[in-house]
């Protein structure tokens, strides 16, 4: 019976995750480009980037209230699902998620109301800012997410004691070792996801001929932002980001990079298929040496690999060997993406380079399988623990709920987000076949 | 007061902030099932457009602050009362989701479908949280080491539900009084007879909820007369109770909310005095109960936790009072309205 609950709460938390995550990246990303779409109508008057703003805004409305309501299982989850995690982690763990709800949650959504609902009963300015504040709250959400997150991957700033994990420093336990490179590397793949957003969306319009004037300032806007984005998430955050997890979670490293053996001199795998039990590698083409240097900044120094980890010490291979080489691909495929879409569009050919366009069209959700898999790099590739070296998950879920309850939930949860996850993707796509919106709303001062 | 006190009238203060204020918009919620046309539908959903997803945030920083202030009380209720928790985070999804959904398109079965969710949606929730907080007061089976020993079906006892029905009806007779001051002519009319029926019904089902609560808790009764807390939060509660009938019969409603608001926040104020220094008591033995002493975090932590609260809050409740008084008025259907 305990194997089973163990199971299916991996199962539900993974599932109920994995579907939470997919909106809160769009979100915070598109929110930041109708930063900049307001602020270029507030200081302009230049009514097209009112109505951009106005036909965005529609999708962020839609994608933000998914991400919240699916947002809240997340939290209750922890109680419901992990309790013996919750009690073990408590002292260090809920006080992340208290200040993000006091910090983010409550800025975010208040001032959502008053951007969806406001336009016409305060200034522009004012306006302006209720979006910026809808931005800095939900990034705010993510640092105080990540951090939490960090915590478990890297912990600092405890004691155990009492049987659980006591708080002996705030600051060290929030700032631990990973937690900067964790968000800025998150943060500028939430950008990614909006700009995929917004230039599949405008080079749909383009294909369909549909408002040009809207269509042209929203690509370029969203390309270059992209293109920015899409550098930053490799160089330097997604490269200081492997740099620490070698250095505080080798396991990980090996697991990611395929390193069977410890070595100097550790290469870096160009291509390999990867295989579970034993771990190993077929077809294998490899880059002598460049592990160990991107690792460690030395071609001599050594790196190691899985056989340094006792079995039960290691976190599944073939998932997370994949996961993290598929994040790797689409990251360095976005950045070739948005760098072509703005030679094209500096050579004046990208409205008429309609196979582009179509391909742009179609990029929209990689940006959200490249963040799916880099959540499951991180998660998966901290097995068997929950909190690194401290707690097995194994040893974290709540005992007192049945395989029953958690089936029952799992079904639950499972019909209402394949439900919810059709009727966006029905709405969003409505919503974009309409074009941006037409009229102009005049400017009302209070 | 020590810290592990501020921390249980803290985390009280959270649920009672989320109970008013997430508490009227599920009273319009569950009202919207009794909307005449689409136009009256509109304007329930629209009279807590932009203020619901901020109300319900006070459900999330409530949930966050008894993790973090006593992690063993989250982890053990959350994890018992499993089944019902994940029901009442199936109708929280729905109803969020169906105000945005339901105006996207234009075909009466489509509306229908979300005006039903959102009605639901909405009423569940109330039940459930008053059913919760009845388990709570009575007691769960807990045993010497503090484990949930009983079952969902357990949850549903007659004494959890009469709550959970009192809590209903609560917040239908608060959103009530919100939709009135939100709307005119005949829709306001109807939401003053709601007001006061649903007053009647919360006194009558708050005598009932009383003397049972003699049989099925009789330790809440403990020495309460002795208390000053207690005096300090039944007597306003009294006079908004007996106040309530006049400020609605006189329509006037912004003095019905705020009275309606200390009610429920009073509701709230007897439980926590009444438990104090117990959080859930154990059914099995009194002595298995878990308590704001035994079961918190360390003071390091609480000490933290209150600075956040100290720094954050004055913050959201200014920025919260600003956006009310923004959308304050009448209730209008314009072209950015859901």
């Amino acid at each position: 019976m305990d194997m089973d609950t163990l199971f299916l709460s991996r199962l539900q938390f993974a599932l109920t995750i994995g579907f939470h995550f997919l909106f809160p990246p769009i979100s915070i990303g598109l929110a930041w480009l109708l930063v900049a779409m307001e602020g270029a109508s507030w200081k302009t008057g230049n009514p097209v980037y009112e109505r951009m703003s106005r036909t965005f805004a529609k999708l962020l409305a839609l994608t933000f209230v998914v991400g919240v309501a699916t947002g809240i299982v997340m939290e209750f989850q922890f109680g419901t699902n992990w309790s013996e995690y919750s009690k073990f982690v408590g002292d260090i763990f809920g006080a992340p998620l208290a200040a993000e709800s006091v910090f983010a949650f409550f800025m975010e959504s208040t001032f959502l109301g008053l951007y969806l609902f406001g336009r016409k009963r305060v200034s522009k300015g004012i306006h302006w800012f209720s979006i910026l504040m809808v931005a800095v709250g939900a990034t705010i959400s993510a640092f105080w997410i990540i951090a939490a997150n960090s915590w478990q991957q890297t912990p600092a700033g405890y004691i155990i004691q009492n049987n659980r994990a006591e708080l002996t420093s705030f600051t060290q336990a929030i700032f631990n070792d990973s937690t900067w490179v964790r968000f800025f590397h998150t943060f500028a793949a939430t950008i990614v996801c909006g700009a995929f957003v917004v230039t599949g969306v405008s080079a749909y319009w383009a294909l369909k001929k549909k408002d040009m004037d809207v269509t042209r300032r929203s690509m370029k806007l969203a390309l270059i932002i992209g293109f920015i984005a899409s550098v930053a998430t490799a160089f330097p955050t997604g490269h200081e980001h492997a740099i620490q997890v070698a250095k505080t979670q080798p396991e990980k490293f090996a697991t990611m990079e395929g390193l069977l053996k410890t070595q100097t001199r550790a290469p870096l795998l160009g291509f390999a298929i990867p295989l579970d039990n034993p771990p190993r590698l077929i077809g294998a083409i490899e880059i002598p040496g460049v592990l160990s240097i991107m690792a460690h900044g030395d071609i001599n120094a050594e790196v190691k690999g899985l056989d340094a980890f006792a079995e039960n010490e290691r976190p599944p291979f073939f998932l997370t060997f994949v996961s993290f080489h598929n994040m790797v691909a689409l990251g360095t495929m976005f950045i070739g993406l948005m760098a072509f879409g703005i030679f094209l569009l500096y050579r004046g050919v990208l409205w008429e380079t309609r196979w582009f366009l179509t391909i742009l069209v179609a990029a929209i959700p990689l940006p959200l399988i490249a963040t799916q898999l880099g959540w499951i790099v991180a998660e998966v590739g901290r097995q068997p623990w929950v909190v690194y070296r401290l707690l097995r998950t194994a040893d974290a879920f709540s005992p007192t709920v049945s395989a029953g309850e958690v089936l029952f939930s799992i079904v639950l949860f499972g019909v209402i987000y394949l439900f919810l996850g059709a009727l966006y993707l029905f709405v969003f796509i409505r919503e974009v076949k309409e074009g941006p919106v037409k009229d102009s709303v005049e400017e009302v001062t209070v | 007061m020590d810290l592990n006190t501020v921390w249980f009238l803290l985390v009280g203060v959270l649920f009672a902030g989320y109970a008013i204020l997430d508490g009227f918009d599920l009273g319009v919620g569950a009202l919207s099932l009794f909307a005449r046309d689409d136009n009256e539908q509109r304007i329930h959903i629209n009279a807590i457009g932009p203020v619901w997803d901020g109300n319900e945030v006070w459900l999330l920083t409530g949930g966050g602050a008894l993790f973090a202030a006593f992690p063993p009380v989250y982890a053990t209720v959350f994890s018992s009362f499993y089944i019902a928790l994940m029901l009442l985070l199936a109708a929280l999804i729905f109803r969020a989701v169906s105000m945005e959904f339901r105006g996207k398109v234009d075909c009466p079965v489509w509306r229908r479908l979300f005006d039903w969710m959102f009605g639901i949606g909405s009423l569940l929730p109330a039940l459930l949280l008053g059913v919760a907080l009845g388990n709570i007061l009575r007691g769960i089976p807990l045993n010497e080491t503090y484990t949930f020993t009983g079952s969902f079906l357990g949850l549903l006892n007659p004494y959890a539900i009469l709550i959970g029905l009192l809590t209903l009806s609560l917040f239908i007779m608060h959103g009530a009084i919100y939709m009135a001051i939100k709307t005119v002519g005949d829709l306001q009319s109807r939401m003053q007879g709601w007001a006061n029926g649903a007053w009647m019904t919360s006194v009558i089902l708050y005598v009932l909820a009383t003397i049972s609560t003699f049989f099925a808790a009789p330790f809440l009764f403990d020495g309460i007369l002795s208390k000053w807390s207690f005096w300090v939060v039944f007597l306003p509660m009294l006079g908004a109770i007996a106040y309530l009938p006049v400020t609605i019969k006189a329509a006037r409603y912004g003095i019905a909310f705020l009275a309606s608001s200390v009610m429920i926040a009073g509701t709230l104020g007897l439980t926590g005095v009444s438990l104090y220094p117990r959080m859930v008591p154990s059914l099995t033995n009194l002595d298995y109960s878990l308590t704001v002493y035994a079961h918190s975090s360390t003071p390091l932590t609480l000490k933290v936790m209150l600075v956040i609260a100290l720094i954050g809050m004055p913050m959201v409740i200014a920025y919260t009072a600003v956006i009310y008084y923004i959308f304050r008025g009448k209730t209008e259907i314009t072209e950015e309205s859901y």
